[in-house]
């Protein structure tokens, strides 16, 4: 429980203000992979037990069904400046995950969605939902390159997942950390953008 | 470790650690809420439970509460319940658990940016 390192798992007593960033998208995309190339520490992992749809069962009696489920986030953080930390929360995308995303989506800066071109059609889900909450949780595709993965420019892929024309959409290997801090820079920007009026 | 979605059970159900509560008593407490203890001196009662003691004492330095959570191995919506608890007692300080305390938004989310931009 308490491992090596403990010394340094504090903030240091200036900051005054967490702010944080989803990080959401299918599972195995490379989103705990991002965090931890950009956190200042090991990314965490935290359980929440919740209860979801369960999927893939012929609802025949009319009712919903229900399962009680653990769900694993990991989260990473970067102490901005000596006032501001920021902390990134890994999301699973399903849409049965939603209620866990609705408690950290309050106050958010923004989501940013990974997706992976190998199988685009995994991400569909996500953004349907995020597209229904654009208003108050901005956010931008980062395409996670993967070396085996043929590469399609922005605009494409822009029309692949059918985003609305204001969408950021950026490349990144989420193993680099100035490519992840790029990534996660071109989301805030854009809630910058959208917050001014002019996305 | 347990990959995304696996069941993991534990010993001591959440709802026992809460005395039954699901909720936290503010609703200004998030994951990110960052916490610090108020006061060195003053200890907790006798009847405090075993968690209440362990969040203090991991809070004893600046820290989110998702990271006393992690470190603590319960999770954030029990957490979030006894830290709460441990706010209105006095026994813990909540920093940046109310939006906008010091800075509008448009200005924070700019010293973000810059902070990111430095990482590059």
């Amino acid at each position: 429980m308490d491992s090596a390192g403990s010394a340094d798992r504090y903030l240091p007593d200036t900051v005054q203000q967490a702010v944080k960033v989803l990080v959401v998208g299918a599972f195995g995309v490379g989103k705990t992979t991002l965090i931890g190339s950009v956190s200042e520490i090991i990314p965490l992992r935290t359980e929440e037990t919740m209860t979801v749809a369960s999927e893939g069962i012929d609802d025949l009696a009319g009712l919903e069904d229900k399962t009680t489920t653990t769900v694993a986030m990991d989260f990473g953080r970067i102490t901005l400046s000596r006032r501001i930390v920021l902390y990134m929360f890994g999301l699973p995308g399903q849409r049965r995950f939603w209620d866990l995303w609705d408690g950290l989506s309050e106050g958010a800066v923004g989501a940013l969605v990974m997706v992976d071109t190998r199988r685009l059609e995994s991400s569909f889900e996500v953004l349907d939902l995020l597209e229904l909450h654009k208003d108050t949780l901005p956010f931008a595709v980062a395409v996670n390159q993967f070396p085996d993965a043929i590469r399609h420019s922005p605009d494409v892929l822009r029309k692949a997942l059918d985003l609305l024309p204001g969408t950021p959409v950026v490349e990144c290997d989420a193993r680099d950390r100035r490519s992840s801090a790029t990534a996660l820079a071109a989301l805030v920007e854009y809630a910058l953008a959208v917050q001014g009026g002019t996305p | 470790m347990t990959a995304e979605g696996e069941y993991r059970d534990r010993a001591v159900r959440p709802y026992v650690i809460t005395r039954g509560r699901a909720r936290p008593s503010r609703n200004t407490i998030r994951p990110e809420t960052l916490l610090v203890l108020t006061d060195e001196d003053r200890p907790l009662p006798v009847s405090a439970t075993h968690e209440e003691r362990a969040l203090l004492r991991m809070c004893e330095r600046l820290l989110s509460l998702v990271e006393a959570s992690a470190h603590l191995d319960l999770p954030v919506s029990v957490v979030s319940v006894i830290a709460s608890d441990l706010v209105d007692a006095g026994y813990l300080t909540a920093r940046s658990g109310i939006p906008r305390v010091t800075l509008p938004d448009r200005a924070l989310l700019q010293e973000v940016l810059d902070g990111l931009r430095r990482l590059r």
